[in-house]
């Protein structure tokens, strides 16, 4: 089967925006990943669940550059030339992150300037890459706020006065203004209620499938890895047990763990 | 000036009345030596934040104490120095450091712009044109213009070194999110030679279109925060602002009180109980200037009228 599929699916998509090879961090004698290797191509959400410690946070981590793995290399196809980022110079790794790369705290304090406005947080990014027109950088700042459901008059708030549910969509805001081709999402509905939830994981698939992102998304709940990945990768103690498509992973689990994981969602 | 210097090959180690407890300018050679090196690096690289060993001064740190090393490193026996705080002459820091530089450099001081050849100073830039020659040193409290907006000094390195600036621009944008415009006022971020983002030490942002290609050397000193930077002559200055929010200097909708300046930066003095209040020039040798010169403003007081004083033949 894997022959036939692959031969229209090279022709249309030559290459894939990510590729992973190898990527291992070690915390001393402990493993944090080992051996992670994947490709991720355009639009396309890649999920990464497992149990907590089994270093999903700490191969995003590594695959973001925030951290610099042990061993692997991380080679993205976003810009002109194909760029192994752990091979360039800090600066140029973290021009990528502000411009062609997205991150998604867990903590919205963590990706958020807590003093600075909501406009100024969202447009922070476009001041960044070099826009001098206030009135331009405002305006997309409105857009950006509109489209993540933030009332417009809020703008000149300060986050610390948003609900927790809005200061993780404005933190969603502030990484898509600058139109990044890749988005990484660390627990992105982590702490926040059902319902709140449920809408955050509606405005992301509406904005993932508009833009056409490709997105890796660390969750250890199965129902938001269902809503909003293609592909699913399943981590235990450091390593990848299981990946697929993520309703093959799901409904047909054939790792051992996986089965445990997906046996122990609770339905109400 | 030998008075003072200790000679290298000075091996009497009796006890000489005539030679002071002090060195030259009061710093050691050694640490004026580092400072010189520093002031090198900082001029090579304008707009650079180089470390240097600030050391103990006979005042508390913020006081000036970085100004006073900067001075103390380049005054020689030909220099005449003048001392400005917040544009005046005759305020008590400016009359103290005037005097410590009298004793322990045996310098000549002045109060006129045109005659210094260094010029200290806190919060202003004086108002008549600087010359080629001349140094202009100032006193900085705070060097690191984006230390408000990233409190972590590796981080502030980082982006200095990799001109990620897009920060101090929100600094801006959040002043016109909030009050309709830039609302700062002092100590107003430039960008030197399209290179470095430079705090200007405080003073007004009136001043700041002075610094630009300025014929003078300008040395910024932060002794408490132990940096020094510079701003070599003929070396662009750009404030920073939006396009659709131009950078624009201050102005005042009446001329100085005394001389009738219309163009010098003004103080605002509250006169009497009632609110009442004049404006006058900032820098008082300017004003003193331009009074000599017959310029009269509205509230200038005429001594000889009163008839209590002979008419001056100036």
């Amino acid at each position: 089967m894997t022959v036939h599929a692959s031969l229209p699916d090279t022709a249309l998509d030559p290459a894939p925006l990510l590729s992973v090879a190898g990527v291992s961090r070690f915390y001393g004698e402990r493993v944090g990943c080992k051996d992670v290797s994947f490709d991720l191509w355009p639009g396309e959400v890649l999920g990464i669940v497992g149990e907590s410690g089994s270093g999903k946070s700490t191969l995003l981590r590594c695959l973001a550059g925030i951290d610099q793995p042990d061993a692997g290399e991380v080679l993205f196809r976003g810009l002109d030339t194909p760029l192994d980022i752990y091979s360039v110079p800090e600066q140029e790794r973290r021009r990528l992150m502000r411009t062609a790369w997205g991150i998604v705290h867990q903590n919205p304090r963590d990706g958020l300037r807590m003093d600075v406005s909501a406009g100024g947080n969202v447009g922070e990014r476009l001041m960044d890459r070099g826009d001098r027109h206030y009135g331009q950088i405002r305006e997309r700042a409105l857009d950006w706020l509109s489209r993540v459901e933030i009332s417009g008059s809020r703008i000149d708030d300060r986050p610390r006065q948003f609900s927790g549910g809005m200061q993780q969509r404005l933190q969603i805001a502030r990484v898509l203004v600058s139109e990044p081709r890749l988005v990484f999402m660390d627990e992105p509905t982590g702490g926040l209620d059902v319902s709140v939830q449920a809408k955050l994981l509606d405005l992301l698939r509406v904005l993932v499938r508009d833009l056409g992102l490709a997105a890796i998304i660390v969750t250890h709940d199965l129902a938001v890895a269902r809503l909003l990945t293609d592909r699913l990768m399943v981590m235990k103690d450091g390593h990848v047990v299981e990946q697929g498509l993520t309703d093959q992973v799901l409904d047909d689990p054939h790792h051992a763990y996986t089965q445990l994981l997906t046996s122990a969602v609770l339905s109400v | 000036m030998t008075m003072h210097q200790a000679l290298p090959g000075d091996d009497t180690h009796s006890v000489d009345s005539t030679r002071p407890a002090y060195n030259y300018a009061y710093l050691d050679e050694q640490t004026k030596r580092m400072i010189r090196r520093a002031l090198l690096k900082a001029v090579a690289v304008p707009g650079y934040q180089v470390p240097f060993g600030s050391r103990e001064m006979p005042l508390a740190r913020g006081w000036g104490t970085g100004g006073i090393q900067v001075t103390a490193a380049i005054i020689g026996p030909d220099d005449t120095l003048k001392v400005i705080d917040q544009g005046a002459d005759d305020t008590t820091n400016a009359v103290s450091i005037r005097r410590f530089f009298e004793k322990t450099a045996d310098a000549r001081t002045t109060e006129a712009t045109e005659q210094a050849t260094i010029i200290q100073t806190r919060h202003r830039i004086p108002e008549a044109p600087l010359t080629a020659g001349q140094i202009m040193v100032y006193q900085v409290p705070q060097p690191e213009p984006l230390r408000k907006l990233e409190p972590r000094e590796a981080e502030t390195r980082k982006m200095h070194a990799w001109a990620e600036y897009g920060l101090m621009q929100v600094k801006l944008y959040e002043n016109i999110a909030r009050f309709g415009e830039v609302t700062t006022t002092y100590d107003y971020p430039v960008m030197i030679n399209g290179r470095y983002i430079m705090a200007p030490s405080p003073i007004p942002k009136f001043d700041n279109p002075k610094m630009h290609m300025s014929p003078a050397l300008q040395l910024f000193g932060a002794g408490r925060e132990k940096r020094i930077y510079a701003l070599p002559p003929h070396t662009s200055v750009r404030s920073l602002d939006f396009e659709d929010h131009p950078f624009r200097i201050q102005s005042w909708t009446q001329p100085c009180a005394l001389c009738a300046a219309s163009d010098s930066y003004l103080d605002e003095v509250v006169i009497d109980d009632q609110g009442s209040r004049m404006f006058v020039c900032s820098d008082s040798h300017h004003c003193e200037t331009r009074r000599a010169d017959g310029h009269r403003g509205t509230m200038l007081g005429d001594a000889t009228a009163s008839g209590l004083v002979e008419e001056s033949k100036s």
